[in-house]
């Protein structure tokens, strides 16, 4: 990095100091000059860029302002007052949400992300208010979040001297950043700050981290303006598209008679669905989504055949190890989508269209390889296919879902007992919001019934921890998720443990007024961890057996109302005062405690050995 | 697929913090790394990184993907044993009266082609150069010399197949690079190329 910055101008610093205390501001090089900057900079007549002596955090917040940030998520603290401080002069140009706690932030900026598709932005301290963002950053990652983290930082005098709350924030975030970057001078700032942006939201998206020391918050220089990023040499962002590939593909599919299209979030980020849809309806080829794919296609569309995956739905795993051509969109082959490798699609040649080149051949080899943004490849494809339909084929999927429906779905969504269903809450929850709403789940049993069960017409309208599998994950990304999409109605779903884990971020939504409609499905269980031990395990419920606070009672204590269902006769009208109701408000719907989730592949089974109950 | 000796050669941008995030690929998968360098490369700023690791080719591959997608790895190559020319330095410090006194010795370190880069009274410090087995049989036959330290460097490498660098990078520094280069040419002017 150190040769794209020009070394500072001679003048500047005669000694060169260990401890890197603020220095006299060195004349900005020519290279950094911004050529123009918007008209809205308030700092900046649109002209000429004219050096301003600002400090590094009032060039931090004009940064975000470029880039067209207007929420930040964040908690302040000793490393990071520089910038709060700046920021009170910016309450009317930037909204920042006060959390409970770091992980709460980093989750809400990905619920933002999710449902806006913008970047996500954190502000958190040194120590541990950067310590706390670890899980965040690693769920961020591995579901390809764009997020820029802004923690503070010891003055750079003090860094290794084990100063209070330092912590060595770049090597514990690297394995869990797309970049990270620790800034100890100001002049830095604005070129990596566009970096970041750069890098989070280009290509496979993913979280940066920004370490800032004190000094640098602190330190006054001539900031010549802000010039987003556009290019960096050692970056590709997108691979070449190659048209010997894609006609390759072409002839493959052409030729194909059971083809079968697997689509993940790559859809989404991409903004392809339109693009997708265009391709599905011309080629006839039934689809299936990952969870972090589901909403880029309507459920109702006629094309989607379901859910792939271990709680997947019945056709779409079964009929995985039939098809001829299998064409993965936007997808990674996670193991909770392939089960055993060695037992999944082996009869199918593979095509592979994905912008990460390290993810072909990844986990499953691809006969054709198409690497590129989704949003112009699949154009290109379905520009050489011939219409065509594939009535017989698709038939098989709809055999499989009358199984499944039999076995499966009916119990689920209209039980016969008295014992009220996590299925039936949802059924219930699409009627009455009409497809439209954001759902937002957590991990466990509840997360792969909503998947399974929730019904979209809008993307960007699931939002989830898919990767990482982060419990706790939905009340803090919700209320992002609900900035992100203000419009909408926001609806989290969690489980009686999940809920326990961010429980404290019921203080924002008190705080903030915001509109968040929650609901807990609780089984008085952690019911995915029990399911496995009464499948697996013998029925041996090692600690899964949670007791849990008075949901409602906790909740009003945040001035939060809501009610506990525990008949079936209140729940359709629960669901509309909760819907209704004119603020946030929680619902806490008791469920069978030992109900399992089905279909299921068990671990260590191929994905056609899925068992229907 | 059988393990065998891969060398991977990684040519970066000049980062703080670039050589844990290299290593880290590595351990995350349990992988032990027999030899690592990192020097200038051909071209001025450019960092290059030499790795050698004992791995299948599947593995390799893979972790060689894997640091091309790392923001600040330009290029990532992996190649065997007979792709490349290597080189290791070893040396040997050894008390200055053995060797003055036994003629044998002199020899051996003729035949071995050292060369004495520090002579003192008491010790003298030798050098070779060469690959690992040669470098290992001038340790065995100083080792009952009263060979006092031993130390040798990681493997550099340079690609046979190799035209160099310079030409790549000319190409990475260009927005809209040339058709051999893995970037995207729509990529700037995406709307007007795919508007749907």
């Amino acid at each position: 990095m150190r040769d794209k910055y020009p070394p500072p101008a001679p003048v500047a610093s005669p000694t060169k100091s260990a401890d890197q205390q603020p220095s006299p501001p060195a004349p900005e090089p020519q290279a950094l000059a911004a050529p123009a900057l918007r008209s809205d900079d308030p700092l900046e007549p649109a002209q000429a860029p004219q050096a301003v002596t600002v400090t590094g955090s009032v060039a931090i917040l004009q940064a975000l302002l470029t880039e067209g940030v207007d929420t930040i998520f964040g908690y302040p603290g000793g490393a990071i007052m520089p910038l709060y401080d700046a920021l009170y002069d910016y309450t009317d140009r930037l909204e920042h949400v006060l959390v409970r706690h770091e992980q709460g932030a980093i989750h809400a900026a990905q619920g933002y992300a999710r449902s806006s598709g913008r970047v996500g932005v954190v502000f958190a301290t040194s120590g541990p208010g950067a310590t706390n963002l670890v899980t965040g950053l690693a769920d961020a990652l591995i579901d390809s979040t764009p997020l820029v983290c802004l923690t503070g930082q010891v003055f750079a005098h003090l860094l290794g001297t084990d100063a209070f709350q330092e912590t060595d924030v770049i090597n514990i975030t690297t394995p869990v950043t797309k970049w990270n970057y620790q800034v100890t001078d100001a002049t830095e700032l604005p070129e990596v700050l566009a970096k970041a942006f750069f890098i989070a939201r280009s290509g496979r998206p993913g979280p940066v981290v920004i370490d800032i020391t004190k000094n640098a918050q602190l330190q006054a220089f001539e900031f010549l303006g802000y010039t987003p990023c556009q290019h960096i040499r050692s970056y590709r962002p997108k691979p070449l598209v190659r048209p010997e590939y894609i006609r390759e593909a072409a002839a493959l599919i052409a030729a194909a008679e059971r083809p079968f299209v697997l689509f993940g979030q790559g859809v989404i980020l991409g903004n392809a669905e339109a693009e997708l849809r265009t391709f599905l309806e011309k080629t006839g080829i039934p689809a299936a989504w990952t969870i972090l794919g589901l909403s880029a296609l309507p459920t109702d569309h006629p094309l989607n055949v379901g859910m792939l995956g271990m709680h997947g739905n019945y056709g779409p795993n079964l009929l995985t190890n039939e098809c001829d051509v299998l064409i993965a969109i936007g997808m990674r082959f996670d193991d909770r989508v392939t089960g055993r490798l060695d037992k999944y699609a082996k009869q199918a040649q593979v095509i592979h269209l994905d912008i990460d080149p390290s993810e072909i051949d990844k986990n499953v080899k691809a006969r054709v390889p198409i690497w590129g943004d989704c949003k112009e490849t699949l154009p290109l494809l379905t520009a050489l296919l011939e219409p065509k339909t594939y009535p017989e084929w698709v038939q098989r999927f709809r055999d499989c879902d009358q199984k499944e429906q039999e076995a499966v779905i009916q119990n689920e969504l209209h039980p016969a007992s008295d014992t009220l269903t996590m299925g039936e809450v949802i059924r219930l929850l699409n009627e009455q919001t009409g497809g439209e709403a954001v759902i937002v789940t957590d991990v466990g049993q509840h997360q792969m019934v909503a998947c399974r069960y929730a019904r979209f017409k809008r993307t960007r309208s699931n939002v989830t921890s898919g990767g990482l599998g982060t419990m706790g994950f939905a009340l803090p990304a919700g209320i992002g998720a609900k900035f992100g999409a203000p419009g909408r109605t926001v609806v989290t779903i969690s489980g009686d443990g999940g809920f326990q884990m961010t429980i404290q971020e019921l203080g924002v939504i008190q705080q903030s007024g915001l509109q968040l409609k929650m609901i807990i499905l609780n089984n008085q269980f952690l019911g995915m961890v029990r399911q496995w031990q009464e499948l697996f395990h013998q029925r041996r419920y090692s600690f899964v057996d949670i007791v849990s606070p008075d949901f409602i009672t906790v909740a009003s204590g945040y001035g939060i109302p809501g009610q506990r269902v525990e008949q079936r006769s209140e729940l359709a009208s629960a669901l509309q005062t909760m819907l209704q109701h004119g603020g946030a408000y929680l619902l806490e719907i008791m469920v069978g405690k030992e109900n399992n989730v089905f279909p299921m592949v068990p671990q260590g089974c191929g994905v056609s050995e899925i068992r229907l109950k | 697929m059988s393990k065998q000796e891969y060398t991977i050669t990684v040519y970066t941008e000049n980062q703080v913090g670039l050589l844990n995030r290299i290593a880290i690929l590595f351990s995350r998968r349990k992988i032990n790394v027999e030899s690592l360098n990192t020097s200038p490369s051909e071209v001025p700023g450019i960092h290059r990184f030499t790795v050698v690791v004992n791995e299948t080719e599947d593995v390799v591959r893979k972790l060689a993907r894997q640091m091309e997608k790392q923001v600040d790895v330009l290029r990532a190559f992996y190649n065997t044993g007979d792709e490349i020319v290597w080189q290791e330095l070893a040396l040997y410090k050894v008390p200055t009266p053995e060797i003055a006194e036994k003629v044998k010795v002199e020899r051996l370190l003729r035949e071995h082609g050292a060369r004495a880069v520090v002579i003192r009274q008491d010790y003298t410090v030798f050098e070779t150069t060469g690959q690992r087995e040669e470098t290992d049989k001038l340790l065995h036959v100083l080792e009952p010399f009263g060979l006092i330290e031993f130390v040798r460097s990681a493997r550099v490498a340079i690609i046979k197949a190799s035209d160099g660098f310079h030409a790549l990078l000319k190409d990475f520094e260009f927005r809209e690079p040339g058709p051999d280069i893995l970037e995207n040419e729509f990529l700037d002017k995406q709307d007007k190329v795919f508007a749907m």
